[in-house]
């Protein structure tokens, strides 16, 4: 046995030896294999898509609940678990578990890890103390803790490799997102933008957890890692300082832009892609300026990470409206040419189209024909055309603007769309709410919410949904089917090789849809709401479709209370749905297969 | 002195009418536009036509920044968080300033929850009364949900006293 063991590590060190290439080539091929799940976005390309169809729209409507497990804990369930071979891997929110789970052993509990954090972390967590999950690469698990630890755990044995700290709890900087694992390195990004955190993405040296680069979203170029001539904003090079000259003062330092999305890469063009969130305050008169590289979608090299194309969508943010969303890279036709692109869906309620090797602003379009804040994007400054009526810098301070839409939750958030390259169509999660937004003076307390602004929610004008589930053609930026939905759609889509695609919703569905007509075929109430992304593997020669349930997040704070109607005043009711008569707490992975 | 008195009056409220809220205050006097109960306990003041006094109105738009976050809209709690229009039947004036200065911390088998410390907070500490009046008015259901329509004007001493406050 022993023996056995020394021959493993020895192959494992071969693996390692081979070079800082290696984990890269072996993620690449391990997210070919469709049978594991071996990336929390489903690859490196986020397309969340399964050319499995064992699982099709024929016999989808048959599909059984096989097993499930509880996770123990409460709290909004965000993220996915991962599949390697027999091995299943569920992550929680805090106090962040981590179980492995033996398939082939009746799903016994092979090895639990759970770290000890201070419980001072979790009022610093904005919106719920959610995780996104885990990673894999070189032998590894990577778990992005919410006080911002990194660690690096066995999968074997759940023993902790090596572990490091990003950043500091004590000032609001907290871990929600998952760690996306590039080359030889990994790739983690920040929370706290509304706690006056300024935002950076860092890679660290997988082997051992020592930090390779930082790249902050603001400040000097040395922090932002731009090249003032060669780095560029829609073709042109972005010049010297330009983090820190469209801000006043020292604001930038306390400037937000944190990344707490998902990343992805593309091996062919080397480049990374991820976005940062809203500029703080949410009081837009503090801050006059463009106040860049806030809202702003970053292709940054991942060995030095240095930025090659920055663009900004959302100029001097005044809605909350964070530009983290994934950002989906598809070869799509577009004007009878075949482009590299990726696909973003801003909480700003735009589809974006770009060219990701040069940053070209290709497609800029509602996705929800209620987005009002802008009438449309300049194509040639991309710049959004915003509507003085909704603008709450316009309005000032102390001034209640009414009727924006989208809400600051966005048209979507962070719960990602898939990508299905057969029907090359985006199927998108997405929220149908509106706002009212007044903004007014706050000071700034390290480690203290820096907010600034009262707003109120309520679902778009002419219907009492707030969700919609869209089906999204890229190439023109024209929705092609949409299903209404009565709470905002908070969880990852899932499209499949059997013409089906998967997303859960607020009360707990879980349901599949024709990946062409948007035709509901099949929903199961799982026991708690769904904000956790759907995932699909095969074990035992059969397909699984595996969902976390567990209420929380944004979506269960603003909603649970139910809606109220807008500017109504004295008296209003909750005249909507709340979500607190349809689901409540608890945290439970549900797994689906075939009778 | 004024605890004692506070207590007191709890008390006697607490002897005199056992099957009514023990915590309800009614507007007995006001000072620059800021009212208080008999136990001089800050409190809310809403006129017939439904106008609201100026720190009801500021207590909606500081808990709308600083609270709801965690506590959900209109102080009905969240999946996060409970529900302060419950709390604030039983919590009393010194007891809510206490929780939110100092923080509080629940530590359950399923979930551990931790109301964090206000005291530093400039945003909050400077509107501590606006806030609770706001909920107060709340709980007591003297208003409802959403923002209130209509209200009275911030005094000048109010503004002078909010402005050194934030100057810290």
């Amino acid at each position: 046995m022993k023996k056995l063991l020394i021959a493993t590590c020895v192959a494992a060190a071969a693996v390692m030896s081979a070079g800082p290439v290696a984990a890269n080539d072996e993620l690449l091929v391990m997210e070919q294999n469709p049978a594991d799940w071996v990336s929390p976005t489903g690859n490196y390309a986020n397309h969340r898509y399964s050319g499995l169809a064992q699982i099709n729209a024929d016999n989808v409507g048959d599909l059984k609940v096989d097993w499930t497990f509880s996770t123990g804990v409460l709290r909004g369930h965000e993220g996915a678990p991962l599949v390697i071979g027999n091995m299943m891997y569920v992550h929680t929110p805090f106090p962040n578990k981590v179980y492995a789970l033996d398939m082939d052993q009746d799903g016994a509990i092979v090895w639990r890890y759970e770290p000890k954090q201070d419980p001072d972390t979790i009022p610093v967590m904005c919106c719920d103390t959610v995780n996104r999950g885990l990673a894999y690469g070189d032998g590894k698990l990577f778990l992005h803790q919410a006080d911002t630890t990194v660690v690096a755990l066995n999968p074997a044995t759940g023993e902790v490799v090596w572990k490091v700290q990003n950043g500091d709890a004590k000032i609001g900087e907290t871990g929600t997102s998952a760690v996306m694992v590039v080359k030889d390195k990994i790739i983690v990004g920040i929370s706290g933008g509304e706690f006056g955190v300024r935002g950076s993405i860092t890679a660290y040296n997988m082997k051992d957890g020592s930090l390779a680069w930082r790249g902050y979203s603001m400040g000097p170029d040395s922090d932002t890692l731009m090249d003032p001539e060669k780095t560029t904003h829609l073709g042109t090079p972005v010049g010297a300082d330009s983090g820190t000259n469209t801000w006043e003062g020292d604001q930038w330092k306390i400037g937000g832009g944190t990344t707490w999305g998902w990343y992805s890469y593309d091996p062919e063009l080397d480049l990374i892609y991820y976005g940062t969130g809203n500029p703080s305050t949410w009081n837009p008169t503090q801050r006059p300026g463009d106040n860049r590289w806030s809202m702003t979608i970053f292709a940054r090299n991942p060995d030095t990470g240095m930025a090659k194309w920055v663009y900004q969508m959302t100029p001097h943010d005044e809605w909350d409206f964070d530009g983290v969303n994934e950002m989906i890279l598809a070869e799509l036709e577009i004007g009878g040419k075949m482009r590299k692109t990726l696909v973003h869906f801003d909480r700003n309620g735009f589809g974006y189209t770009l060219d990701r090797e040069t940053g070209e602003l290709l497609v800029a379009e509602k996705f929800d024909p209620a987005v009002n804040w802008a009438t449309h994007v300049d194509m040639k400054t991309g710049r959004p055309q915003v509507v003085d009526r909704y603008s709450t810098r316009h309005q000032g301070e102390d001034v209640n603007t009414t009727n924006i839409c989208p809400a600051a939750l966005g048209t979507k958030d962070q719960q990602p769309a898939a990508f299905s390259p057969k029907t090359k169509l985006f199927y998108v999660p997405t929220n149908h709410v509106c706002m009212d937004y007044e903004p007014f003076r706050v000071s700034y307390t390290a480690g203290q919410p820096y907010v600034g602004a009262t707003l109120a929610m309520y679902p778009a004008p002419g219907g009492t949904h707030m969700g919609n589930f869209i089906a999204w053609d890229a190439t023109e930026g024209k929705i092609v089917w949409s299903n209404p939905e009565r709470f905002s759609v908070w969880s990852g889509a899932l499209a499949t090789a059997g013409d089906i695609v998967f997303y859960g919703t607020l009360e707990g569905h879980l349901k599949a849809v024709d990946a062409t007509s948007g035709q509901e075929l099949y929903s199961f109430k799982t026991p708690s709401g769904i904000i956790g992304n759907v995932m699909t593997f095969m074990h035992g020669g059969k397909q699984k479709i595996a969902v976390l349930s567990g209420i929380g997040g944004w979506a269960g704070i603003g909603l649970a209370a139910g809606l109220t109607e807008p500017s109504d005043g004295l008296g209003a009711v909750g005249g909507y749905a709340a979500l607190s008569n349809y689901t409540a707490l608890g945290g439970q992975l549900t797994v689906f297969t075939l009778p | 002195m004024k605890k004692f008195a506070t207590l007191f009056a709890a008390l006697a409220v607490l002897i005199v009418m056992p099957s009514q809220q023990s915590l309800s205050g009614e507007a007995v006097t006001s000072e620059e536009g800021k009212h208080f109960d008999a136990d001089e306990t800050p409190t809310y003041k809403i006129d017939e036509d439904g106008t609201v006094d100026w720190f009801t109105y500021s207590g909606f738009r500081r808990y709308h920044s600083e609270c709801h976050v965690c506590h959900g809209p209109d102080g009905l709690g969240s999946t996060f968080a409970p529900p302060i229009v419950d709390s604030l039947k039983t919590l009393s004036y010194d007891d809510f300033n206490d929780v939110v200065v100092n923080g509080r911390e629940k530590v359950g088998a399923s979930e551990t929850s931790k109301m964090p410390a206000f005291g530093i907070n400039l945003n909050v500490m400077c509107f501590l009364d606006d806030i609770y009046i706001y909920l107060k008015a709340r709980s007591d259901e003297a208003i409802g949900r959403g923002r209130p329509a209509k209200k009275h004007r911030k005094t000048e001493v109010t503004r002078t006293n909010e402005i050194e406050c934030m100057e810290g």
